[in-house]
């Protein structure tokens, strides 16, 4: 156990010690997101989802921090420590091959909670939010850390160059995030997207976070959970498998 | 007896199909200074790779005090300590966070780490350094960090892989002193090196690797005392039979080839050359054949 508390030590004293490159953007970001499509563009736009659009968007601006961040707090962090050889540290060691791996993603879900966390604040700054279901907000949080932290260590073990760091979140994150119904009901779309917008994990994930916020309910929040708790264990499988029997690390 | 080390019959072939290790058995006692030579490419990192589980090997054996490191791969990582040839730390970690980091993974807590700390760091020199990121620090300081490193968990049997590459003769007399210690402490040391100045002064076996099979295994005072013996080849103008100089003092015949005569001579040649002399020989060239440690090494990996 001490291993694995070295570990998670470790990755949280590397947030912390960067500060300036794992807080304060996703501080800035979210700010800037709050003043322009909330204060600016906001009232233009009116409604949506039948709540006024900084309401709609707050959740899915915090949720879109929690997934980036988590994502890229392990993609880089593997990516690195295989780049400069230090993960062979960890493989030398008498470290569970789990505790590897759990190390890794905890690192990703404190930087997601973190930083989730902090736009969570900037949006209390701008609204006045009353979370109607705050244990279900934090769930959410927890499994969208874990899901996305699982994606970036998944990415980081096959990456063999910083291009392939930046392939998963330049053609599938952005793309997933930003159709994910983060800044729009997806009751405005025609058929065809609306529909597509069903196989988009990231507007289950969404809708989930909103309805912890609002109460606004779209899907079965225990169905999607129980979806999402699947699609996790089934990463993780995924991650082990590479982890210990591919070349991705291991000659 | 249980070997430290005790390797048999492993293979390893890439995924590429390179024959890295052929077969490889070898057997290191407790308290040895070993060493592992060969060329670039013979396989001896491959070797400690899968020793080390860094690398996953085809089929064989391997036990480690006489843990089988399949089967009780973690109580078997606890007794290894290894120096990679490469730097491997995060370079943005100071030396302290990168020991005591790595002593943790070996379950070692931050107190008792940082006591051992404070041992090493001033065993290598390396105290006023403490705090000093390693990206910071001159190559032949990394290097100690790395020895450093790999003694935090206090393992059994340390495994060395070119520690001194690119180290200047001071700081290599250094670790050689170091190593020296802590062998004589009985920790098992096995090292591979391309400075056969190094092996010689270091260990008292020695195994040679060639294109993935152990083509030399012996100890290195036997071939020391090997190379002081003297080697010749002497051409005479005509064919010579091999008995009639088989009884000269100090010198031994190793072979007869027509006109040619192989000998290994204790002290001088001279008994020889009087003895063709005498027996009306007319002598052509004198050949010195003579071998250090690094003759044999370059003999034996020659294809």
């Amino acid at each position: 156990m001490i291993g694995l508390l070295t570990l998670i030590r470790r990755e949280v004293k590397r947030i912390m010690r960067l500060w300036q490159q794992t807080v304060l953007p996703p501080a800035i970001t979210s700010t800037l997101y709050f003043l322009i499509f909330g204060k600016i563009i906001g009232p233009r736009v009116g409604s949506m989802g039948g709540l006024e659009f900084i309401y709609f968007i707050a959740p899915g601006l915090i949720l879109m921090t929690v997934i980036v961040q988590s994502y890229q707090n392990v993609c880089s962090v593997v990516y690195l420590d295989k780049f400069q050889k230090s993960i062979e540290e960890l493989l030398v060691s008498p470290l569970k091959y789990s505790h590897i791996l759990i190390g890794y993603i905890t690192g990703g879900l404190i930087r997601g909670f973190l930083t989730g966390f902090v736009v969570f604040l900037v949006a209390e700054y701008f609204l006045d939010i009353k979370i109607a279901h705050p244990f279900y907000m934090v769930y959410v949080m927890i499994i969208t850390s874990v899901l996305f932290s699982l994606i970036g260590l998944i990415n980081g073990l096959w990456a063999n160059s910083f291009d392939h760091t930046v392939f998963i979140p330049t053609f599938v994150l952005t793309p997933l995030i930003y159709l994910g119904g983060v800044f729009y009901s997806i009751s405005i779309l025609p058929p065809i997207w609306r529909d597509l917008s069903y196989i988009n994990p990231v507007f289950y994930l969404v809708s989930l976070f909103r309805y912890s916020f609002y109460d606004i309910q779209i899907i079965d929040p225990y169905i999607a959970l129980m979806v999402l708790v699947t699609i996790v264990m089934m990463l993780y499988v995924w991650a082990y498998t590479i982890l210990v029997k591919t070349n991705c690390v291991r000659k | 007896m249980t070997y430290a080390l005790e390797i048999k019959n492993l293979k390893k072939v890439y995924q590429d199909g390179t024959v890295a290790l052929d077969g490889v058995t070898l057997s290191v006692e407790q308290g040895e200074f070993f060493s592992l030579l060969g060329l670039n490419g013979a396989g001896k990192t491959t070797l400690i790779g899968i020793v080390t589980d860094l690398v996953r090997k085809t089929s064989g054996d391997i036990h480690l005090l006489g843990l089988d490191i399949d089967r009780q791969r973690s109580e078997a990582k606890h007794l290894i300590g290894l120096v990679p040839q490469e730097f491997n730390f995060n370079v943005f970690n100071t030396v302290e966070e990168v020991l005591v980091n790595y002593a943790g993974y070996f379950g070692i807590s931050v107190k008792r780490s940082k006591a051992r700390v404070d041992d090493i760091l001033s065993r290598l020199k390396l105290n006023n350094k403490r705090e000093t990121q390693v990206r910071f620090l001159s190559g032949g300081m990394k290097r100690r960090v790395m020895i450093a490193r790999a003694l935090i968990h206090d393992p059994k049997v340390l495994i060395l892989d070119e520690p001194t590459a690119g180290v200047d003769v001071d700081l290599r007399r250094d670790i050689w002193d170091l190593l020296r210690l802590i062998n004589k402490d009985g920790m098992t040391i096995i090292l591979t090196s391309h400075y056969m100045e190094e092996v010689e002064a270091l260990c008292k076996r020695v195994a040679i690797l060639h294109k993935g099979t152990i083509v030399r295994e012996g100890q290195i005072s036997d071939i020391q005392k090997d190379a002081q013996r003297a080697r010749y080849t002497v051409t005479v103008d005509r064919a010579v039979s091999k008995n009639e100089f088989s009884g000269i003092t100090g010198v031994k015949i190793d072979a007869v080839e027509n006109q040619s005569i192989h000998v290994t001579v204790e002290q001088s040649i001279h008994p020889l050359i009087e003895a063709l002399f005498k027996n009306g020989y007319q002598i052509g060239n004198v050949y010195n054949r003579s071998n250090r440690l690094e003759k044999y090494f370059l003999a034996d990996v020659k294809d």
